[in-house]
């Protein structure tokens, strides 16, 4: 069964008087373990798209599974839920707390969760070391550099073991470098803890790292290009 | 789910983030509750003198008076008219069941020497029942009799006033003294009664058996004459009962006809009394309804403040949103501040309050009490405030969106 199905899904604002149709019947599945990327220029769609995938937002039509759950019958709570359980946000700007250590930004989704405290340390630890920050743990956020934070981030993502990353443009604000090791990360976890990555960019070589590439145009799919050779 | 300790110590970590702003804020709290604080304590303290001025009085007394005298159609008062008798209040304590005791009462002032002292006072002529009305036990000595009061014997009781005054550390009973130069013994000293309800010193005086003042001391018109009586009613319920008891005999033994006006007031002391502490404690009231007026100014001045707060934070809130923060754990973490803060405030009121008051009380020699009450409400009362004006804020930071909220620069 795939992890997520999507069945001609639309989302239309209302902005005074205009109507914004910002998707237009998108229909597709992403399978357990997959890493896709998402791309396509601003105001294609693809952001609407994103934020309906991460339970941010429901769609005005059509249908969407998660893990075979239909959200357009949630509330607020629920989908908060299925958020902190289920999908790992990965932000451009690493949207860590300020002022809160880098152990602690980790612990938060599990203390929404209800975890019990010391499993919360554990798993906290457990996570930072995948991302190779087990020094780092009492550190505040100024205090780390741009891929450091976005290693947090990704640690807070994988801390529920959710099944689901969620990354907006994570290189978006990181130099080349950085980008490789955190997409490098990205990748490990995709093949070693068969986590699937779905990933907004706007490059296309962040897009070569993923396997699968879908592209949006004027709230519709464009392309949808599984790729075999790996990115090296 | 949701976790206390962690929110209260997330809470407090944004409250110490802005350190200034939190202390501004709870500033109004602080003054708030000080002010109730000490408004309350300074109105309790005034209820409790009066109630003991009341308790230094006598319970459940009545006071009878006179007549007026009407000469040539002007009416000159109640007690101008001399128709009590210690006849009167015989006949009351013999006959009025609900009647306690009765002390007759024919006072003036007179001049007192001891040795080189003397000393001007008022002299009062009683019965040994005075000491039961007055619930006025004796600080040494003995009191005088019935016998004492047949005989019309010379001697006195002294108040400690008048002992301070003529006998300085001098013990006074045994001692002969002079009233208008006539010589009596002191057998007794009374108790300190301190002031009275209209701030009289009540131990500035001297007690005479009845007789001796009607036949020695203040010579009267019409023998057996006295001024007022003071009367102990059996219990509070029969306050009313005794009125209207004492009210019959006095109306059958002075002749007086139906039609015809009463030559005698019966006054309810105690209910005179009553109505003044009931009148302090509405001023207390007052004082702490106005008081507490600040404390909701300090309750707006939490929601102004957490209104901006949920403003500048309004990105921490998405990504709490985004990672899983259901709408009660926003709501809940910014209820939390709002109270920290108020019950901070509230704390640190208490203590201004508590202190401030002591001050005043030193400063103006007004009595102020703190009692536990006051503070109990004080506090109850601030961590409402912020439950109630933290509520907004936070009902509106649980309910942005959260797309919004993580866009928001």
């Amino acid at each position: 069964m795939a992890l997520i199905e999507v069945d001609k899904i639309s989302k239309t604002y209302t902005l005074g008087d205009v109507e914004v149709n910002a998707l237009r019947g998108v229909s597709l599945t992403i399978g357990k373990g997959e890493f896709v990327s998402i791309m396509g220029a601003s105001g294609s769609g693809k952001s609407t798209f994103m934020n309906i995938l991460g339970c941010l937002d429901k769609p005005t039509g059509g249908r969407y599974l998660l893990d075979g759950v239909d959200i357009s019958g949630l509330d607020r709570d629920e989908l908060a839920e299925i958020r902190n359980g289920k999908i790992g946000f990965v932000f451009q700007g690493f949207n860590l707390l300020p002022r809160t250590q880098a152990i602690e930004n980790v612990e938060l989704p599990m203390f929404y969760k209800g975890v019990p405290a010391a499993k919360r340390t554990e798993r906290a630890r457990a996570a930072l070391s995948m991302v190779g920050l087990e020094d780092r743990a009492k550190h505040y956020p100024n205090q780390l550099s741009g891929g450091q934070q976005q290693r947090v981030a990704i640690a807070r993502a994988l801390v529920n073991e959710a099944p689901i990353i969620l990354a907006d443009e994570p290189t978006g604000n990181l130099d080349t470098k950085t980008s490789v090791e955190i997409m490098d990360l990205f990748r490990h976890l995709n093949a070693e803890n068969g986590i699937t990555i779905i990933l907004v960019t706007h490059e296309p070589d962040i897009a070569e790292w993923s396997r699968r590439t879908i592209r949006f145009m004027d709230g519709q799919l464009m392309s949808d290009e599984e790729r075999t050779e790996r990115h090296g | 789910m949701v976790n206390v300790p962690w929110t209260a110590k997330l809470a407090l970590r944004a409250l110490k983030a802005n350190k200034m702003r939190t202390l501004l804020t709870m500033l109004g709290i602080i003054i708030g509750v000080a002010a109730v604080i000490a408004m309350l304590a300074v109105g309790t303290g005034a209820t409790r003198k009066i109630t003991e001025q009341i308790s230094t009085m006598g319970s459940n007394l009545l006071i009878v008076l006179p007549g007026s005298t009407t000469s040539g159609g002007i009416r000159m008062g109640a007690g101008t008219q001399p128709t009590l008798t210690a006849g009167d209040a015989q006949a009351i304590s013999t006959e009025a069941p609900a009647v306690d005791a009765v002390a007759p009462v024919l006072s003036g002032t007179a001049q007192v020497v001891y040795g080189h002292q003397n000393w001007s006072t008022g002299i009062v002529g009683t019965t040994p029942a005075m000491l039961t009305v007055r619930d006025w036990p004796l600080a040494e000595g003995r009191g005088f009799t019935r016998a004492d009061v047949r005989n019309a014997t010379k001697v006195c009781l002294l108040g400690q006033t008048v002992v301070d005054n003529l006998f300085g550390d001098e013990d006074p009973v045994g001692k002969d003294i002079r009233i208008q130069n006539l010589p009596f013994t002191v057998i007794g000293v009374l108790a300190v009664k301190g002031q009275s309800v209209m701030g009289q010193d009540q131990d500035d005086t001297i007690m005479i058996p009845l007789t001796t003042a009607q036949t020695k001391l203040f010579g009267t018109a019409f023998p057996g004459m006295i001024r007022i009586m003071l009367v102990k009613a059996k219990s509070t319920g029969e306050l009313d009962n005794a009125q209207t008891q004492i009210t019959d005999i006095l109306r059958q033994r002075h002749h007086i006809g139906p039609k015809q006006d009463d030559d005698f007031t019966v006054r309810n002391l105690t209910q005179i009394m009553k109505t003044a502490e009931q009148s302090t404690k509405i001023m207390t009231l007052l004082l702490g309804a106005i008081a507490s007026v600040s404390l909701l100014v300090g309750g707006i001045g939490i929601m102004n403040i957490m209104l901006v707060s949920i403003t500048e934070r309004t990105r921490e809130i998405g990504i709490r949103m985004a990672i899983g923060a259901k709408t009660w754990d926003i709501r809940f973490q910014f209820l939390m501040e709002a109270f920290i803060m108020s019950m901070i405030g509230g704390i640190g009121g208490i203590i201004i309050g508590m202190s401030g008051s002591a001050v005043l009380s030193r400063i103006a020699g007004w009595p102020a009490v703190v009692s536990p009450f006051s503070i109990f409400l004080a506090f109850g009362f601030s961590g409402a405030v912020g439950i109630f004006f933290g509520f907004y804020p936070a009902y509106k930071a649980s309910l942005l969106n959260p797309i919004d909220a993580l866009r928001y620069e």
